[in-house]
């Protein structure tokens, strides 16, 4: 009996595993920036390209920042999502425009509308390197104290919103009031 | 027809490339030969994490192209590379590394299969002893033999009568 038992068993074990690990995105990377300061960076802002940013800007509230490109197809897919959450004011947006030509990243905004309060251009993706971004569209969530709380990557749906970064977001909004 | 929507899609994906490419500068070999053998060396080791299954020596991706150009960068101001994939893991974590590092989490990873193969051989073993001990331990000396042949001479011999 024990003798068929145990390979049966042993293939029950390694097929649990190989189910577990066909559910997991290989893309899906958890970020070891998280809970660590977000890399400083000062870039040339994309519609201004005389003034600059800085995520020093940015300290004392909460925000986000959405690594995005004019060639990348994903991005496509959540802009319109984009435009709808910058408009509920919930949280500000901040873009980084990665490996773009400055024309055509302007082209993408008028075409298609301007979800960032301000977008900084990474032309050499240098400071994207820094956040440790591997494919765009890449999205991290920021407190106050310039701390990187959540990243998702790929595209943000209604789903991604309601169920990852809007429960942070306001989690920090709530923590930062208190205080 | 098939191949029609062929053409139609090779047609499709080379106006897309026309149309979304990225802003990439030229990879530009290091005029060093010690830094550009160090870089070989060292991109062995790296995956690229756009396409995963390539390393940051062979991959074509842009972000693979970035990175080496950080690792020339980074050479040439005289980092180790302990520093540089110091400097590599801290952004895009373990995972970068083609060789896992040993930590309590791939334990299992680096000596599973030797805890596989011990298993095995313990089996094997124990296997092995198993049908030997269902093997008689010697065979009989020539007086055993004799005395077996008059029990059963005898054995026989009372059936019979």
């Amino acid at each position: 009996m024990l003798r068929y038992l145990i390979p049966l068993v042993l293939f029950l074990v390694l097929a649990v595993f190989l189910a577990i690990g066909l559910t997991r995105d290989p893309h899906e990377l958890k970020s070891v920036l998280i809970n660590k300061p977000g890399p400083a960076f000062r870039l040339p802002q994309l519609k201004a390209a005389d003034k600059m940013i800085s995520n020093e800007d940015m300290r004392g509230k909460v925000w986000l920042l959405n690594v995005w490109a004019s060639w990348c197809v994903a991005c496509r897919e959540e802009h319109p999502w984009l435009i709808k959450y910058a408009e509920s004011e919930v949280v500000p947006i901040y873009g980084l425009n990665y490996k773009d030509r400055r024309e055509d990243a302007l082209a993408w905004l008028n075409e298609l509308g301007d979800p960032y309060t301000v977008s900084a251009v990474d032309l050499d993706g240098r400071v994207a390197i820094d956040y440790g971004v591997y494919g765009a569209p890449e999205t991290y969530v920021i407190d106050q104290s310039g701390m990187i709380r959540l990243k998702h990557v790929g595209p943000i749906t209604p789903d991604v919103w309601s169920k990852e970064i809007l429960p942070v977001v306001q989690e920090l909004n709530r923590q930062g009031t208190s205080k | 027809m098939t191949r029609l929507r062929f053409f139609a899609i090779l047609l499709i994906c080379m106006l897309a490339s026309v149309a979304m490419a990225q802003v990439q500068e030229e990879e530009v070999p290091s005029d060093d030969p010690v830094i550009e053998a160090r870089l070989a060396n060292l991109s062995k080791e790296l995956r690229c994490l756009q396409c995963q299954n390539q390393t940051l020596a062979d991959s074509p991706a842009g972000l693979a192209a970035d990175l080496r150009r950080e690792i020339r960068a980074q050479m040439k101001a005289g980092k180790s590379d302990q520093e540089i994939i110091a400097f590599l893991t801290q952004r895009y974590g373990d995972f970068i590394l083609y060789k896992p590092r040993v930590t309590y989490t791939t334990y299992l990873l680096w000596f599973g299969p030797f805890i596989l193969l011990l298993s095995g051989l313990y089996v094997l073993f124990r296997y092995i002893k198993q049908r030997r001990d269902l093997i008689p331990e010697k065979p009989l000396s020539a007086d055993e033999h004799r005395r077996a042949e008059e029990l059963l001479a005898s054995a026989s011999g009372k059936e019979a009568t």
